[in-house]
C-alpha cells in the first residue's frame, strides 16, 4: 500500500507534505515525494488534501494489488473517487459527506 | 527553545483536541497541543471512521456500556472508568454533530442505531471537524509536527516534557504545570500480517508508536493490563474493518468448505478471532464473511462506507472488479496492538484520569482499565481529565533544572556516535520478528509459553542495548530511532505481564523499580467507588 506523485501535475504546494500522519512526503528539486513508500499508511490524507489530483494511492503487489491507481477530487460536499487501470480504463464513485454510511 | 505553557497536551488526536477544547470550560490558563504530524488528519481518524462505536440508544443505560464492556473483558474492566466514561458517551456524540459530523437520524429526528450501542456517520471527514473547532479557540497552542519523547519528571511530579521537531534540528523544552498524555495505542511491536513493502499497511496507525506508554515507563508510571492484547479481525491483505460486513449487511463467517462456524465459537469480538483461528488451525481454512448474493445496491453502499473509512479495500474491490455480490471477503487476524481504546491495556488512573505521577493526566487510547472507549469514549475521558488538570492547576510548580535540559540534547546530538553496520529498520525487523515467534504473535497462532517468554525478554533486553549504538544522521532518522527504543521499551512491560498469566480477581499492573519492571496486582473496582491512588 502505498501513494505515487505525478510530477507533471505537482505544483509544489506543499499541503501533502503537511497533512500526513506519518510526515512521509518531502521535497526535492521544488517537488513532492515520499522517499519511503514503504512507510506508507494508505489512509489517503494526501490524496484528499492535494488540489491537483497529483497524488495516486496503490495496492502493493505483496497485497495482491494490480496496478489500479485511486485519485479523489473534491467539489464542495463531494468527494469523487476514480479508479484507473493500467489500460486507462476507469470508474468513479461520489460520495457526498452529507449523507452518512448505510452500514 | 524553551516553551512555558500552563497546561500541555502530547498528541492532538481524539482525546487531545477533546480535552483542549473542554479545558476553556472550566479555566482560562493558557493550553499547547503538542503534535508529533498535524492535528488535521492525525492518529487513529486519519482516514476517517466507520461510526460511532460507542453511544447508549433509548432505553439503556450507561450501566448497560459498563456490564457489556467488562463482561467483554472476562471481568478485567475499572467499574468506575467505565461509568465515568458512559455517561459522557451520549454528549460527546452531540457534541459532535454540533461541529458538523453527519450523523443518521429517523424521520423523528432520532439518530438511528445499529444495535444499541453504535450510531451511524459520515466518518470520513471527522478529524478535520476536530481540527477546525480547536483552530478557532484564540488560547489553545498547536504546535505541529513536534515529537515528545520524555517527560520531565521530578520527585514524581511533572514539571513538563522534552521534544523535537519532525523538520528541522530543534529541542524543545516545554514547562507546564499539568501535562495529559494523549497519544493514543502502539503498533508496530509485532511482525505484521504483510512485512514486505506493505508492511505498514496496518489496522492501527503506524505512527503511534507508543511514545506515551514508553514515557510513562521511565518516569516510573504504573501501567495496567498490557496483557490484554487487542487482536483484531480484519479483511486479509487490506486489514480492513469486518464489522461493517458482519452487522452492516450480516454477512456470516463461514470456512473453506463453505460451512458458517461462527455459531460454534461465539460471535463476540474475542470469539469471532478465536473461532477463525481454530478453523485455519484445523486445516479448515482460510476463513471468509459471507458476501455472496448481498444486492448491487447494498454492494455500493459498501463500497462508499468503505471509502469513507478504509479506502483500500474499495481500491482492492474496483481494481479487482470481484465485488462482494460475486465473491465472499477473506478474513484474517492481524498482528497484536496494544490499545486501551478497545482492550485495557495502559497508565493506571485514578477516577478523575490522573495517573500515578502527580500532575499527569491520560485519556484515550493510552489510558489503561477502561475498554471499549471508540472515538466517543476517547473524547468523554479527554473532558473528565480537562476538568481535572483545571482543578490542579492552582498547585504551585517548581522550576525547571536547565542543566538537565542541556544533558538531554547532548544526549540526543551524541546518540550512539559508534560506526555500527546496522540500522534502526534493521533492529525494528529483528523486533519484530522476537515478538512474533517468542511472545504469541500471528506465526504462532497468538500462542507463547513462560520459555518462549523468556527467550522474548532477554532478546529484546539485548536489542535495547544495540539501539543505543546507532546514531541518526537527521531529525527524521532521529524519530525514527527514538520511536525504536519507545516500542522496545513497551515491549520489555508487556513481555512482563504475559508472563504473569491470567488473573480474574486482579489487575495486574507493573511499574519500574531500580531498572526492573516489578509486577504489582490491584484489587478489582467497581463501578460507584472513587478510586484515588
Ligand atoms: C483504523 C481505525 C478505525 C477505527 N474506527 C472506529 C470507528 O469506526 N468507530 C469508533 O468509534 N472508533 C473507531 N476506532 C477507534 C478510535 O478511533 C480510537 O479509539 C480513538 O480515536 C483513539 O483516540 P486517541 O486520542 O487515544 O488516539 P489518536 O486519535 O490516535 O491520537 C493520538 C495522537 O497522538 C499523536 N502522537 C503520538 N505520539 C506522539 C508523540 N510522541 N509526540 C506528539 N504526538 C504524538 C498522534 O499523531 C495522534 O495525533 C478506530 C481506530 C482505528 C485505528
Ligand atoms: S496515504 Fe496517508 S500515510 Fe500514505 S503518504 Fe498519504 S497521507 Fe501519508
Ligand atoms: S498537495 Fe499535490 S500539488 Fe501540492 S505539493 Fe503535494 S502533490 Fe504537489
Amino acid at each position: 500500500m502505498s501513494i505515487e506523485i505525478r510530477h507533471d501535475l505537482c505544483t509544489a504546494c506543499g499541503r501533502c507534505s503537511l497533512i500526513c500522519p506519518g510526515s512521509l512526503i518531502k521535497f526535492k528539486e521544488k517537488k513532492a515525494v515520499i522517499p519511503h513508500p514503504e512507510r506508507c499508511w494508505g489512509c489517503a490524507s494526501c490524496i484528499k488534501e492535494c488540489p491537483s489530483e497529483a497524488i495516486a494511492l496503490f495496492l502493493g503487489r505483496d497485497i495482491g494489488g494490480l496496478g489500479g491507481r485511486m485519485t479523489v477530487r473534491r467539489e464542495g460536499s463531494l468527494l469523487h473517487w476514480t479508479v484507473t487501470m493500467p489500460d486507462s480504463s476507469s470508474q468513479t464513485v461520489t460520495i457526498n459527506s452529507r449523507d452518512a454510511n448505510k452500514y | 527553545m524553551y516553551i512555558d505553557t500552563d497546561f500541555l497536551i502530547i498528541g492532538g488526536g481524539t482525546a487531545g483536541c477533546w480535552a483542549a477544547l473542554n479545558f476553556r470550560k472550566y479555566s482560562d490558563a493558557r493550553v499547547l497541543i503538542a503534535e508529533k504530524a498535524d492535528i488535521k488528519r492525525s492518529g487513529c481518524l486519519a482516514a476517517g471512521v466507520n461510526a460511532l462505536n460507542a453511544y447508549i440508544a433509548p432505553g439503556k443505560k450507561p450501566q448497560d456500556y459498563v456490564d457489556y464492556a467488562r463482561a467483554d473483558a472476562e471481568g478485567i474492566a475499572r467499574g468506575d472508568l467505565l461509568l465515568t466514561m458512559a455517561e459522557g458517551l451520549n454528549r460527546a456524540a452531540g457534541k459532535l454533530e454540533e461541529l458538523g459530523l453527519t450523523i443518521l437520524k429517523d424521520e423523528h429526528g432520532q439518530y438511528v442505531t445499529r444495535g444499541w450501542r453504535n450510531v451511524k456517520i459520515n466518518g470520513e471527514n471527522i478529524k478535520p471537524i476536530l481540527a477546525k473547532a480547536v483552530l478557532a479557540r484564540k488560547n489553545i497552542t498547536v504546535l505541529n509536527r513536534v515529537n515528545v519523547f520524555e517527560y520531565i519528571v521530578k520527585d514524581n511530579r511533572i514539571l513538563g516534557a522534552y521534544a523535537i521537531a519532525v523538520d528541522e534540528p530543534v529541542m524543545y523544552v516545554i514547562s507546564a504545570k499539568a501535562v495529559l498524555c494523549a497519544t493514543g495505542g502502539a503498533s508496530g511491536l509485532y511482525k505484521p500480517n504483510h512485512p514486505g513493502f506493505s508492511r505498514h499497511k496496518l489496522w492501527y496507525p503506524p505512527f503511534n508508536t507508543g511514545a506515551g506508554y514508553a514515557m510513562g515507563i521511565r518516569a516510573r508510571a504504573e501501567m495496567t493490563t498490557l496483557e490484554m492484547r487487542f487482536i483484531a479481525l480484519r479483511c486479509k491483505d487490506t486489514i480492513a474493518p469486518t464489522g461493517t460486513l458482519a452487522q452492516g449487511v450480516g454477512a456470516k463467517q463461514i470456512n473453506s468448505a463453505g460451512e458458517v462456524y461462527e455459531d460454534k465459537y461465539g460471535i463476540t469480538t474475542s470469539q469471532r478471532l478465536h473461532g477463525t483461528v481454530m478453523e485455519n488451525l484445523s486445516g479448515r481454512g482460510p476463513c471468509y464473511l459471507k458476501t455472496k448474493g448481498i444486492t448491487k445496491e447494498q454492494e455500493m453502499d459498501l463500497v462508499k462506507a468503505y471509502l469513507n473509512m478504509a479506502p483500500s479495500q474499495s481500491l482492492r474491490w474496483l481494481e479487482s472488479g470481484q465485488l462482494p455480490s460475486v465473491k465472499n471477503v477473506e478474513i484474517e487476524g492481524t498482528e497484536p496492538y496494544i490499545t486501551g481504546g478497545h482492550a485495557a491495556a495502559g497508565y493506571w488512573v485514578d477516577t478523575n484520569r490522573k495517573t500515578t505521577v502527580r500532575g499527569l493526566f491520560a485519556a484515550g487510547d493510552v489510558a489503561g482499565g477502561c475498554p471499549q472507549k471508540y472515538v466517543t469514549g476517547a473524547l468523554a475521558e479527554g473532558e473528565i481529565a480537562a476538568r481535572a488538570a483545571a482543578k490542579y492547576m492552582g498547585e504551585k510548580t517548581p522550576q525547571l533544572n536547565t542543566n538537565e535540559a542541556e544533558a538531554v540534547k547532548q544526549f540526543l546530538e551524541g546518540s550512539g556516535g559508534v560506526n555500527v553496520s546496522f540500522t534502526v529498520d534493521d533492529l525494528e525487523e529483528e523486533m519484530q520478528a522476537v515478538m512474533d515467534k517468542y511472545a504469541g504473535g500471528i506465526g504462532t497462532s497468538y500462542r507463547f509459553s513462560e520459555a518462549s517468554l523468556k527467550i522474548a525478554d532477554e532478546k529484546i533486553q539485548e536489542l535495547e542495548k544495540q539501539s543505543n549504538l546507532i546514531s541518526a544522521t537527521d531529525m527524521q532518522e532521529l524519530v525514527y530511532l527514538l520511536e525504536l527504543k519507545e516500542r522496545l521499551t513497551l515491549c520489555r512491560s508487556l513481555i512482563v505481564h504475559l508472563s504473569v498469566g491470567k488473573e480474574t480477581e486482579y489487575y495486574i499492573n507493573s511499574r519500574l523499580e531500580n531498572g526492573r519492571i516489578s509486577v504489582i496486582l490491584r484489587p478489582l473496582v467497581r463501578e460507584g467507588e472513587v478510586y484515588e491512588h
